[in-house]
């Protein structure tokens, strides 16, 4: 047998065992599982319903769009050019053209302003652009609104970059507040699954004593004890990606509704992918780690 | 294969040598009993050879390493390699007869397949082929010892070491345990059982103690 092989065998062995301990006290590592799956679920659904706003907030906000505006004898043809332009470049997602005409239609439109302009001797509107950046971080914006501002026949670039920023202030507030809650409740995870393989080791001094007897390393009394932590990790999290699904699915008709109230096409959407594999792993870690410590602090002592 | 070399052992607490001036040799294949009263120093002896007690003078030597000045990191290729029947047997209540066997196996990291097999044919040696899955507290006491006995054959030691394995049987069965352990010594493993009853090990060497030191 090589080493290899002999580590496989002793890992799957032990992972073997871990369910085999799992299974035969269910109700404890149901009780905590649960307990750990509510630690999870609070920060997750923090991170989902964040991701969220951001997705409404871009939608809410015409302010995350710059505005272009040429010079007012700039002609077609020269806005024909830069919209070419606007169109090849990599940072911009969308391009809207409000033809000078139509600018002047609507404000003729607007109240009382359609004999003052009819007064004027000629459409002192320009041609515009709204664009979409790609990167909507106040620093991106703000590089290229000054790109553009350097375009052929570009008068004036607008950007209000003081509601990009305050929206962007939020979200880092809104992160900050989630990593320092997912923090705090990591720390009970690994908490709960301390005391779990406390009691676990609590339970099986016998088979740890007679182990040893036998010949068993350090390491091979440590492994089933571990894969059974990191294992009710793994099961907290899909218990907690559960929760904030059920989430998802509860809030989904409300809030769509409400948001149609303020005339926006919305809805909420559940956890990306990278979320919800990072919540796996790192409960499944958490709990690996918490039982590594316990083991530590209470296996000598058997 | 074992010599102790003036071992004396006096637990921590205890008053007097549980045993003193031990000295002798046990070659490969040899069928020892280790006789005498309750507290002669019978278990003492034994365990020493595992390193499960050390000495406290003297050294004990397993294939010419001095055991008792192991590392505890070296202890487990020592134990790996001697099967242990314990006085109290140790077996674990919350698994069935196929998993008590298993354990030496799965600490040696034996593949599950091949451990299986010889589980098996552990379990069929001393009789027990058809109970694997009974827990131990559905077992006889007979049946339990044969079990205690399957454990510490199952992944086939040179070296074999009893203590007091027909204790609490009634006389048919301790015959049959006794001839366990005749039927190991035929094939060649090293046995060294802690006994009163030297009657069941007919032609076996002897190593008689009395207030922990060597008899005759
Ligand atoms: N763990 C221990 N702590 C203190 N004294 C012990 C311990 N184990 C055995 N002894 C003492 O050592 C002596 C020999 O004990 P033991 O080897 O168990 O004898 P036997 O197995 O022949 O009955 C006895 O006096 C016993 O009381
Ligand atoms: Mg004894």
């Amino acid at each position: 047998m090589t080493a290899l092989a002999r580590w496989i065998a002793g890992h799957r062995s032990a992972a073997r065992e871990a369910v085999r301990r799992l299974a035969y006290a269910p109700l404890n590592a149901s009780l905590a599982i649960l307990a750990m799956a509510v630690s999870l679920a609070l920060p997750a659904i923090g991170q989902m319903l964040l991701g969220n706003a951001l997705g409404l907030a871009e939608q809410v906000a015409p302010t995350l769009e710059i505005s272009l505006f040429l010079s007012p004898d700039a002609g077609r043809p020269a806005a024909e050019q830069v919209r070419r332009r606007l169109g090849a470049h990599p940072g911009i997602k969308g391009i809207r053209f409000l033809p000078r005409e139509e600018t002047l239609a609507r404000m003729k439109g607007a109240a009382g302003l359609g004999e003052v302009i009819d007064a004027l001797p000629r459409n002192p509107f320009p041609d515009a652009f709204t664009v979409r950046p790609a990167d909507t971080a106040p620093a991106a914006m703000d590089a290229l609104a000054a790109e553009l501002r350097r375009l052929p026949q570009v008068e004036h670039v607008q950007l209000d970059s003081a509601w990009t920023r305050r929206l962007d202030a939020l979200l880092r507030l809104g992160r900050l507040g989630i990593l320092l809650l997912a923090g705090l409740l990591g720390l009970g995870v690994v908490a709960i699954a301390f005391s779990t393989a406390r009691l676990q080791v609590s339970t099986r001094t016998a088979e740890i004593e007679l182990s040893r007897l036998l010949g068993a390393t350090d390491a091979f009394v440590r492994r089933p004890f571990l894969w059974a932590g990191a294992l009710q990790g793994l099961l907290a999290g899909l218990a907690a990606l559960a929760v904030v699904a059920a989430v998802t699915f509860w809030l989904r008709g409300p809030l769509a509704e409400a948001a149609s109230l303020y005339g926006l096409e919305w809805q909420l959407r559940g956890p990306a992918a990278g979320d919800a594999a990072t919540v796996l792993t790192a409960a499944a870690a958490l709990g690996w780690l918490g039982t590594a410590l316990s083991l530590r602090r209470f296996l000598a002592n058997t | 294969m074992i010599e102790f070399r003036r071992v004396g052992k006096r637990y921590p607490g205890g008053g007097n040598d549980a045993v003193a001036d031990l000295e002798f040799r046990i070659d490969r294949g040899d069928l020892v009993v280790v006789g005498g009263h309750s507290g002669a120093g019978k278990s003492t002896l034994l365990k020493m050879i595992p390193a499960i007690e050390r000495p406290t003078v003297g050294a004990v030597l397993v294939e010419g390493q001095n055991v008792g000045a192991l590392r505890p990191s070296a202890l487990p290729f020592l134990r790996r390699n001697i099967g242990l029947v314990f006085q109290d047997q140790k077996l674990l209540f919350d698994r069935n007869a196929f998993e008590n066997v298993m354990l030496p196996l799965a600490i040696a990291g034996f593949p599950h397949r091949e451990a299986g097999r010889r589980v098996f044919a552990a379990l069929d040696k001393v009789g027990l082929g058809d109970r694997e899955r009974a827990m131990p507290s559905a077992l006889s006491g007979g049946e339990q010892q044969r079990l205690a006995i399957a454990r510490a054959v199952v992944h086939r030691p040179a070296l074999l070491l009893a203590d007091e394995p027909t204790a609490h049987l009634d006389p048919e069965t301790a015959a049959a345990v006794g001839g366990i352990f005749l039927d190991f010594h035929r094939v060649g493993v090293t046995v060294l059982v802690a006994t009163y009853d030297r009657s069941l090990f007919p032609g076996a060497r002897r190593l008689d103690l009395d207030h922990g030191r060597l008899r005759g």
